[in-house]
């Protein structure tokens, strides 16, 4: 079976894998002790998680 | 929503265009109508005597009885206990005052004017480093010296100032921010630049050496003199821009030991309060976290208007000694604060972040949402009375104080 016969996730990980990592740290560690390149996204869901607090927010303009 | 980014933009425009210059210095009562006898104005929030901290206490006590109204500090810790005294914030009158902040009739006070909009702000006199009234110090070397700045040196620099036709403020913190200061636990160079100033005014204005020579060296030793004209110039700064409905921008930080509050441009007088938090810092020799005092003073009105913490990237010094980290970390609480804010400001830039503008503009939309929220430099008092200054730190503005505000900017906008 060629490359071209797999299927497309198959194919993202039969090459090398390069990682955009958005909100929780912890798995950067894990992915770089396995030697993959990793760039990591500080970021967190509005307002912490809370449902209420985000939609006055979005109803405020943020 | 349109009426915020107006609001807020008028807010904002305010802080920028005011044009704060010292004038003059005047006891307390000639300035605050008002304030009369057996009433205390203190930092922070709104807070009763049950539920003041030890600091705020033992200065409580030292002020009734440096104002005459007891003869000695048991007596007069009886009178405030047993509801003899009036409490009230500073920022109820127009005042400001670090640590624990007081202010009583006989106190001589900076006078600030904001000339953009003809407003007035005030603080007491920074009275050094030690054993001092606004870290709970009321021993008789605290009193003598709170009686030294009435009669002595009050009197004195506010002749001065008055000769001098006024200090600009502005530009001596500009040039202080690239000199290292950040305007709340680093005021080396502005307190310099001010001395420099005024000291030719004081010569010129003085007819006594003696006095004079005590009097330049009264603000030469003290690196932190500056900070009480500081916090006068943020409150006249601020107190303009207040009162805007239906903006978000904070206009008001302060704790008291026990709370910390604040208060937005679009919901006026309104107090948003939750407990003070603990700052985080390094403590002089022979001290420790169990001797520390939760945070106090109101001294964060330099962080509502960018400076201190928000201008971290201007002081590296000091993010060692507030133990904030690395120096070379100094510009990350800048850069954080910028997450936070509207603008920067730009005639107040900072040399090691490209001459970027301070961070200026809180926007309690923009805390919620991000969970950051403001980072305050702070001197660490013992949380006994009389003891004093034990340490320096950073502290954290709560969350909550931001969420009820936002809770609240909602209901008056028709919002749920």
């Amino acid at each position: 079976m060629t490359d071209q016969d797999r299927p497309q996730y198959q194919q993202l990980l039969a090459r090398k894998v390069e990682v955009v990592n958005v909100g929780l740290e912890g798995f950067v560690k894990d992915l770089r002790d396995c030697g993959i390149d990793v760039v990591h996204v500080d970021w967190k869901p509005s307002a912490g998680g809370d449902p209420q607090m985000a939609a006055l927010l979005a109803k405020l303009g943020v | 929503m349109k009426l915020i980014e107006d609001a807020n933009q008028q807010a904002l425009t305010r802080i920028l265009e005011g044009e704060p210059r010292l004038i003059d210095i005047v006891p307390a009562r000639e300035l605050i109508p008002g304030l009369r006898e057996r009433m205390i104005l203190h930092a922070g929030p709104p807070i009763s005597w049950d539920r003041m901290c030890g600091p705020m206490r033992g200065a409580v006590a030292g002020a009734i009885v440096f104002e005459g109204w007891a003869k000695d500090l048991p007596t007069a810790t009886k009178l405030a206990a047993n509801g003899e005294i009036e409490f009230h914030p500073n920022h109820h009158f127009g005042a400001v005052g670090p640590m624990t902040g007081m202010t009583t009739m006989s106190m001589p006070l900076f006078v600030v004017e904001n000339a953009r909009f003809s407003n007035r702000a005030y603080c007491a006199i920074n009275e050094g480093l030690g054993k001092v009234m606004r870290f709970g110090g009321n021993d008789a070397s605290v009193l003598n010296r709170l009686a030294w700045l009435r009669d002595v040196f009050g009197p004195t620099l506010g002749k001065a100032i008055r000769a001098a036709g006024g200090v600009d403020l502005k530009s001596i913190v500009a040039r202080g921010l690239s000199m290292g200061d950040e305007l709340h636990q680093r005021n080396l160079a502005c307190s310099s630049v001010f001395l420099r100033e005024i000291a030719p005014w004081m010569a010129r204005t003085s007819t006594d050496n003696a006095v004079l020579a005590e009097c330049l060296a009264f603000i030469g030793q003290n690196d932190q003199f500056f900070l009480n004209i500081a916090m006068a110039m943020g409150k006249a700064i601020t107190d303009p821009a207040n009162g805007i409905r239906g903006s978000t921008i904070v206009t008001t930080m302060c704790r008291n030991g026990t709370d910390f509050g604040i208060r937005v441009s679009g919901l006026g007088e309104q107090w948003f309060t939750a407990p003070v938090e603990m700052p985080e810092g390094l403590y002089f020799a022979g001290y420790s976290e169990k001797d520390a005092n939760p945070d106090m003073g109101d001294s964060a009105i330099v962080e509502t208007i960018g400076l201190g913490g928000f201008a971290m990237a201007a002081a590296p010094a000091v993010a060692g000694f507030v133990g904030a980290g690395a120096p070379s970390e100094a510009g990350n609480f800048t850069r954080s604060m910028g997450e936070i804010t509207v603008a920067q400001n730009p005639e107040w830039t900072i040399a090691a972040m490209d001459f970027a503008g301070v961070p200026t503009g809180i926007d309690i939309r923009l805390v919620v949402d991000s969970g950051v929220v403001p980072v305050i430099n702070t001197g660490i008092a013992h949380r006994e009375p009389g003891i004093g200054q034990v340490g320096a730190g950073v502290v954290k503005a709560p969350l909550a104080c931001f969420q009820q505000a936002i809770v609240a900017i909602a209901k008056d906008l028709g919002v749920s």
